[in-house]
């Protein structure tokens, strides 16, 4: 199903204010309903490396599954196919970036995080290794909907931290899970309905480490009629903060609705999808 | 690598530096720093350190444990504390980062189960035999502080007087990063508050905001002290508080 009608895309990367180098890549297909985000980190340019291969993988092995498996089926297990279909290839990203480490020295030891969202059905399926987020703006509510992993999450999941102490922590930015830096890695995969009028966005923590999640939710409400420029703010609203990280965002807002194509009318635009 | 210095009643007694895990403090001579006075307890406290966070807590002591004036079991210490016990005094400081490696904290990078147990200098050693841009100058802020509100007494405030209309003779101070003027659906435009001055962006509507009566195009446009707005058929000035 052709999504092109139904979200409305924006994405932006900036190296920020302080880095030389972009380590953070971004891949959107709209039409798919594909928005890929990647953090990469590593000595040298690695990092670049990591995050590029892992968003273009991603995107391209994606894009070929998407286009011959509906993703919305469900599989034997009853999960929704899409659910394989992201585990198996995010598995698949992960061996390469592994080796591709273990074989170059100076690629050795990088990794990523990632972010990624695909919308079919009136669905998001949403799969994330890492700290980079994703946050839903409904109505009036901001949110942030994925959970961070990192060793600060950890801490104030157990107590130890309040949110508002870990602000203060020397140790952020410490990630617990990455694509790359293991044989195998176990991204955490969640289903969310979609209501027209979202609008959800990812982004790496170049954004909210320099930016407040309040003022990044009042942004992207107050600029909701004009996500081009919404993007560019927020950006800038990092660098005009110090900017001391590679900052990129996605914005994607859901313009109505999108159910599958079920019955008859579903195998039907099927088998003419095959002669075209 | 952080540190406690000792003193009592001013004189300072000792300095110590904190390597361990785990830093105990109390009467018994098996203590990480033994202070060998009756107010303080066998076991008095700990300090857990993090890598680079360091917590104290206190053991369930006789007199309790203080920072900064206020009892405490548990808490996360900050650079300059003063832990009391009794009449002890510890400071805790944290030395100041090296340059390269203050760049690196904003770096992501993954922890694994054995790297808890490193002491923080050599993770910043590590840090800094990365790659990163030995030019770094001291523009940019201590790692430690959260993210900046932006310098709000270095940049005057700004603030709209609507001239008219119905709301004519209404004033809306711009005290938040953006303002949104206009009508939603109709003609919305955004005042942004940055480090370098206010300005207006043109967001939704056919037609573009007017300023001195000039129309704007699609980028953001600086605004000066007294410049007119005109915007959804209604006239402002933008004026700069003193």
């Amino acid at each position: 199903m052709d999504l092109t009608q139904v979200l409305e895309t924006v994405s932006r990367s900036d190296a920020g204010m302080v880095r030389s180098h972009n380590e953070d890549a971004v891949y959107l297909n709209p039409a798919l309903g594909l928005a890929i985000l990647a953090d990469g980190m590593g000595g040298y340019n690695a990092g670049e490396v990591a995050s590029g291969m892992v968003t273009t993988l991603l995107g391209s092995e994606l894009e070929k599954a998407f286009t011959l498996k509906e993703p919305h089926l469900q599989d034997s297990d009853g999960q929704r196919r899409a659910h394989h279909l992201l585990a198996t290839e995010i598995a698949r990203a992960n061996s390469a970036v592994y080796q591709a480490a273990q074989s170059q020295p100076q690629y050795a030891g990088m990794g990523t995080t990632l972010v990624m969202a695909v919308f079919y059905d009136n669905t998001m399926t949403v799969a994330h290794i890492g700290d980079s987020r994703l946050y839903r703006l409904r109505g009036e509510e901001f949110s942030q909907i994925t959970r961070d992993h990192s060793l600060l999450q950890e801490q104030i999941e157990s107590g130890m931290l309040t949110p508002e102490q870990a602000r203060h922590s020397q140790n952020k930015n410490l990630v617990t899970r990455a694509v790359g830096v293991d044989p195998s890695v176990e991204p955490e995969i969640h289903d969310y309905a979609t209501l027209p009028g979202d609008i959800y966005l990812l982004c790496s923590d170049g954004l909210n480490d320099m930016v407040e999640d309040e003022e990044i939710g009042m942004t992207v409400q107050m600029l909701s009629a004009n996500l081009e420029l919404a993007a560019t703010q927020l950006v800038q609203m990092a660098n005009d903060n110090g900017g001391r990280d590679n900052v990129s965002v996605i914005l994607v807002r859901i313009k109505r609705e999108y159910p599958a194509p079920r019955g008859l009318n579903g195998w039907l635009r099927r088998l003419l999808a095959w002669f075209k | 690598m952080a540190k406690l210095t000792l003193s009592m009643d001013g004189l300072l007694l000792k300095e110590i530096p904190l390597t361990k895990e785990r830093t105990t403090i109390g009467r018994k001579p098996h203590n990480d720093i033994q202070i060998d006075n009756l107010a303080i307890s066998g076991e008095h406290a700990v300090i857990v350190t993090i890598l680079n966070d360091a917590f104290l807590e206190d053991l369930g002591s006789t007199n309790g444990t203080q920072v900064n004036g206020q009892p405490i079991k548990k808490h996360f210490l900050q650079n300059d504390d003063v832990i009391e016990l009794g009449k002890y005094r510890l400071k805790y400081t944290k030395e100041a980062q090296p340059q390269a490696a203050q760049a690196d904290f904003e770096k992501t990078m993954i922890i694994r189960p054995d790297m808890a147990a490193k002491p923080a200098v050599q993770t910043s050693e590590k840090a800094m035999m990365e790659n990163t841009r030995a030019d770094m100058t001291a523009g940019h802020l201590a790692p430690s502080a959260p993210p900046a509100a932006q310098p709000a007494a270095a940049l005057p405030r700004g603030a709209i007087q609507i001239l008219s209309g119905a709301n004519a003779g209404k004033e809306l101070e711009l005290t938040k990063t953006l303002s949104s003027l206009g009508k939603p659906g109709v003609q919305v435009a955004v005042i942004t508050r940055r480090p370098q001055g206010y300005f207006i962006t043109h967001v939704e509507g056919a037609v573009f905001p007017s300023v001195n009566g000039k129309t704007l195009d699609a980028q953001a446009h600086p605004l000066q002290d007294h410049d007119i707005i005109e915007l959804a058929g209604i006239k402002m000035e933008f004026f700069l508080k003193v």
